[in-house]
């Protein structure tokens, strides 16, 4: 092998590659063993391929993956506890070292939950651990949800994976109340009795549905050992292959990106998983790992000890669920029971069924579909890979944010006694208000957002078309006082003006030339009402010859503003000779 | 097809972006834009802007040792991870400040694993921000969708390849094959659903208080029941009972001797989920319901605990307003006016038990609930 030195001659010639340094003996090493396997797989190729994709880089996409490691991190916590947790109801009297609970009588599975937190060493920590876990899970799920839906992500090609996400958001929620209720403690049981109680008010089949779930009268035997099939084996299941789907869609078609200087639909700009992401994204699952530990350690969750075995008998105020369950428990709370309609011998509990049982799967149905509502509204078959600035889909936002408003006030429902006694407050006040707030408050939030953005979206083209504020104020040789504005930089400019104009669908004559009604256009109506609704009070981006106008003849030809005085056209031209920058 | 084109209808003879070719005079009339394009272009990438790290060997071994210093925090914490493992009993405690008096032992090894962690993730993030490349790299991106080609080779050995098992020209096959998949699951719901649990009959509108066991199948048969103390199990006098107290009842034999344990309902749990009861003394000027003041005794009324919402104790007593409270959805019912709901999702008033007294004194049950108790159900009536 040549090795180049100095002279002319040892040059390499075209055509030539410079020789390799020799390789390290680990690298041989760790080389051998990537043969062995590539002979026998062929994974050289998808290896190779995932190592060198790019993922673009923006803090908000660490939000799904704050859910995803805070699953694995229940995975892995979980596993542990399986080692010490009985999921049996039998009956069992505790003689352990909580010196409380002596002498109590109470079921196995409560026994040996208190039995991990006070004999086992780290039980209580891997306890905690799992509990922040699943706490965590579903706050990223939900702002991880929020993330792509303001920014538009779920357009296609993405529609599969957020109705997929929807579902994981579901089965995350019902294997946490699944999860909390295994210690069968007081309460935790006071919820699953109020499971059993709203179950059975099913129309036709709910005293089968509940005996059959519960293998026999409440609360029976049963129930805790389902719930731990459930919880371990069942819903890991799905959750853990859903979510493979989930991040598999995510390696095919690529992340989506935030629009930026060099940022097209057709690109992504970012790093790759080599070695960037491998750090990053590695370093993150650690970093995550370690903050829930540090929560376990210092910041006390679930302390079943405290509340006792579950007895049906007993209770104690402030009985709540879990945060994420909050909703579903407000909307018991404020659906009041003269909705219960009794008629023939049969009784329908219609201030029981909308709120235990419709609104759960509702509201995750109302979700999973949306990107089909918009693709009808819209009518657009284009790829999407730029997300969207909020402020540049009003009424999306505004749908969001109404949305969450709803989902808000049920959830602060369901903690009308705390605030009650916290804040001094009535609770029959506090109870209409939110009774009312459910319907009164979402529309009104629709509107101020809605119209936030659409102010938001005038202000960036005002920015695009007067150019920044300065801050700096010019005197004129006749006296005559005003700022200065200096033009966006191509690159800040881009972000302002990026986003493609909308708006409302025309809708095709109803008949055609002979008079034939068409088939569609009933739906076609409906089609253009809605598309009125998102997009009739568009605010467009600026186009280049509207900013040609604006800084050549001032601000005449402008949509926002017509010129007040003459000093403001002054500032448009000493903004042109001497602003650029 | 991309978003940042602007859609063209196609009916103008123009293109949409700003590069006009020049018009020919064959032509006819083109529209024309005074040669300002439609749309903003895209800058392009931004500059690279190097970090200290790149440019400064010094600042990159400072980095360094930035790293280093973060995966030696996490050894450490590892092995003092392990020593206080072994070191700290389960029964110390340690006062904290921020967090008060503490498990030891979780305090300690929780913090320590969160350091040995946190340790390796700061250092990861840490490297990759100050040490790897930092230019920013494009990849670009093709359609989702196969080619026409790719499509069409599907299409043609479903149809002809999947056609070669001669199912369209073989409709029995098809419809027995359809039946055969249609039902085979069926055996699988029917052993599920059939096996889950018992049928219920008749055990939701009985309890207890209707003379023993209430079970699918058990029809007790009533005899009077003394109301005994819950956990007690100690039997009441009328005189036992003050204006102003609440007496937590379980009917006689179902509990439990509560030293030995010995004793009680074979299906413990499941008979006090019915048979709980609430007692309390009012003074009978105050009761409004003639039904209320016959079915108690000298203004001692007992009401069934169970709310008639979805199934909570309700165990809170307003001894002043009479009220009782249910803490899972906050449903009130006025003691005075019969357990009417005057607040709250409850949709019926709790179930009233008719009570007197015994030879001796002790109040004891006159009738079983004349309803069912707890949360209401499709057959209740």
């Amino acid at each position: 092998m040549t090795e180049p030195t100095d002279r002319p001659a040892d040059a390499l010639r075209e055509g030539d590659s410079a020789p390799q340094a020799p390789a390290s003996a680990g690298a041989r090493k760790i080389g051998g063993l990537a043969g062995w396997v590539d002979d026998r797989t062929g994974a050289a190729k998808p290896v190779g391929y995932l190592m060198k994709k790019v993922f673009p880089d923006h803090w908000s996409f660490m939000l799904g993956e704050i859910a995803m490691y805070s699953m694995i991190i229940c995975l892995i916590t979980g596993a542990f506890l399986t080692f010490w947790f009985v999921p049996s109801m039998g009956e069992t009297v505790y003689d352990g070292s909580y010196v409380p609970l002596r002498g109590v009588l109470m079921s196995e599975a409560y026994s040996s939950t208190v039995h991990i937190s006070f004999d086992i060493k780290g039980g209580l920590m891997i306890r905690q651990i799992h509990h922040w876990a699943a706490l965590m899970f579903v706050v990223a799920i939900v702002v991880h949800m929020f993330r792509v839906f303001f920014t538009g992500a779920f357009r296609k090609p993405r529609e599969i994976n957020w109705v997929i996400g929807s579902v994981l958001a579901l089965l995350a929620i019902i294997e946490g109340f699944a999860g909390y209720s295994l210690p069968d403690d007081l309460l935790s049981g006071t919820g699953i009795r109020a499971m059993a109680g709203f179950v059975q008010t099913s129309p036709v089949i709910g005293t089968y549905l509940v005996y059959g779930i519960f293998g026999g009268p409440f609360p029976g035997e049963a129930i805790i050992p389902r719930l731990y099939s459930a919880h371990v084996l069942l819903i890991p299941a799905i959750l853990v292959g859903l979510f493979t789907a989930h991040i598999g869609l995510v390696a095919l078609q690529k992340h989506t990106q935030f629009p930026g200087p060099g940022r097209t639909n057709d690109n992504v700009v970012g790093y790759p998983v080599m070695p960037v992401y491998a750090a990053k994204a590695g370093g993150f699952f650690f970093i995550v790992f370690g903050v829930l530990t540090l929560m376990a350690a210092l910041v006390q969750i679930n302390p079943v000890w405290a509340y006792g075995p579950y007895d049906p008998s007993p209770v104690t105020a402030g009985s709540q669920p879990d945060w994420y369950m909050g909703f579903a428990d407000g909307a018991l709370r404020l659906l009041p029971g003269f909705l219960e309609i009794t008629a023939f011998g049969y009784t329908l509990s219609l201030n029981i069924i909308p709120g235990a049982l419709l609104l759960l799967p509702l509201v995750y149905v109302v979700i999973g579909v949306y990107p089909f509502v918009e693709r009808f509204v819209t009518k657009d078959e284009r790829e999407h890979h730029l997300l969207q600035r909020p402020r540049n889909a009003p009424v999306r936002t505004g749908i969001g944010l109404a949305g969450a408003t709803a989902y808000t006030v049920l959830m602060f429902a369901s903690a009308n006694d705390i605030m009650a006694i916290k804040l001094g407050m009535s609770i029959n006040d506090l109870t209409w208000f939110f009774r009312i707030g459910f319907f009164v408050l979402p529309p009104i939030v629709f509107w101020v957002t809605k119209r936030v953005c659409l102010s938001l979206q005038r202000r960036d083209r005002e920015q695009v078309l007067h150019g920044r504020e300065s801050g700096t104020i010019i005197r004129t040789p006749d006296g005559r006082f005003f700022e200065r504005h200096e033009a966006e930089l191509p690159q800040e400019q881009w972000l302002l003006v990026q986003h493609e104009p909308v708006a409302p669908l025309e809708i095709e004559p109803e008949t055609d030339e002979h008079g034939v009604a068409r088939p569609a256009a009933r739906k076609d109506r409906i089609r253009a009402a809605l598309s009125r609704f998102y997009f009739a009070d568009a605010v467009n981006p600026v186009t280049p010859a509207e900013l040609a106008a604006a800084q050549h003849h001032g601000h005449e030809t402008e949509a926002i503003d017509a010129p007040r005085h003459a000093g403001e056209l002054e500032s448009a031209e000493a903004a042109e000779t001497a602003g650029r920058r | 097809m991309n978003e940042q084109d602007t859609p063209t209808p196609g009916t103008e003879v123009t293109p949409a972006d700003g590069h006009r070719d020049p018009v020919r005079l064959d032509q006819g009339h083109v529209v024309g834009s005074g040669g300002i394009p439609d749309r903003f272009v895209n800058p392009g990438l931004p500059t690279h802007v190097p970090r200290m790290a790149d440019l400064d060997e010094g600042a990159a071994a400072r980095a360094e040792k930035q790293v280093a210093t973060l995966f030696g925090i996490s050894i450490l914490s590892t092995i003092l991870f392990v020593v206080l493992y072994y070191a700290i009993d389960l029964n110390d405690t340690v006062f904290i400040p921020g967090v008060g008096t503490t498990s030891a032992s979780n305090a300690a090894l929780g913090v320590t694993l969160a350091f040995s962690l946190l340790g390796i993730g700061f250092g990861a993030v840490h490297w990759a921000k100050t040490l790897m490349p930092d230019q920013e790299v494009v990849e670009e991106r093709h359609p989702l969708h196969s080619s026409e080609a790719d499509r069409h080779e599907v299409v043609r050995v479903l149809k002809v390849d999947g056609g070669a098992s001669q199912i369209t020209r073989r409709p029995l096959i098809k419809y027995t094959l359809g039946g055969a998949l249609g039902l085979f699951a069926v055996p699988l719901v029917v052993q599920v659903a059939g096996s889950l649990g018992e049928m219920p009959q008749k055990s939701l509108s009985l309890t207890w208080w209707n003379g023993g066991p209430s079970g699918p199948g058990q029809i007790p048969e009533f005899k009077p029941l003394r109301l005994m103390k819950d956990p007690e199990n100690l039997p009441i006098k009328a005189s036992d009972v003050t204006i102003g107290s609440v007496f937590h009842v379980m009917p006689e034999g179902l509990l439990p001797d509560p030293e030995t344990k010995e004793g009680g309902a074979e299906h413990l749990l499941e008979e006090k989920a019915k048979a709980a009861v609430l007692l309390m003394r009012l003074d009978p000027e105050q009761i409004q319901s003639q039904k209320e003041l016959d079915w108690g005794y000298q203004g001692i009324v007992a009401y069934s605990k169970i709310c008639t919402h979805v199934g909570c104790p309700v165990g809170l007593y307003e001894q002043q307003t009479h009220h009782l409270l249910c803490p899972c959805h906050q449903s009130t019912f006025d003691v005075t006016r019969d357990c009417k709901v005057i607040f709250g999702p409850a949709a019926r008033p709790l179930p009233q038990l008719k009570i007197t007294v015994d030879d001796e004194g002790y109040l004891v049950s006159a009738q079983p609930f004349r309803e069912a108790v707890g949360p209401s159900f499709w057959e209740r009536g």
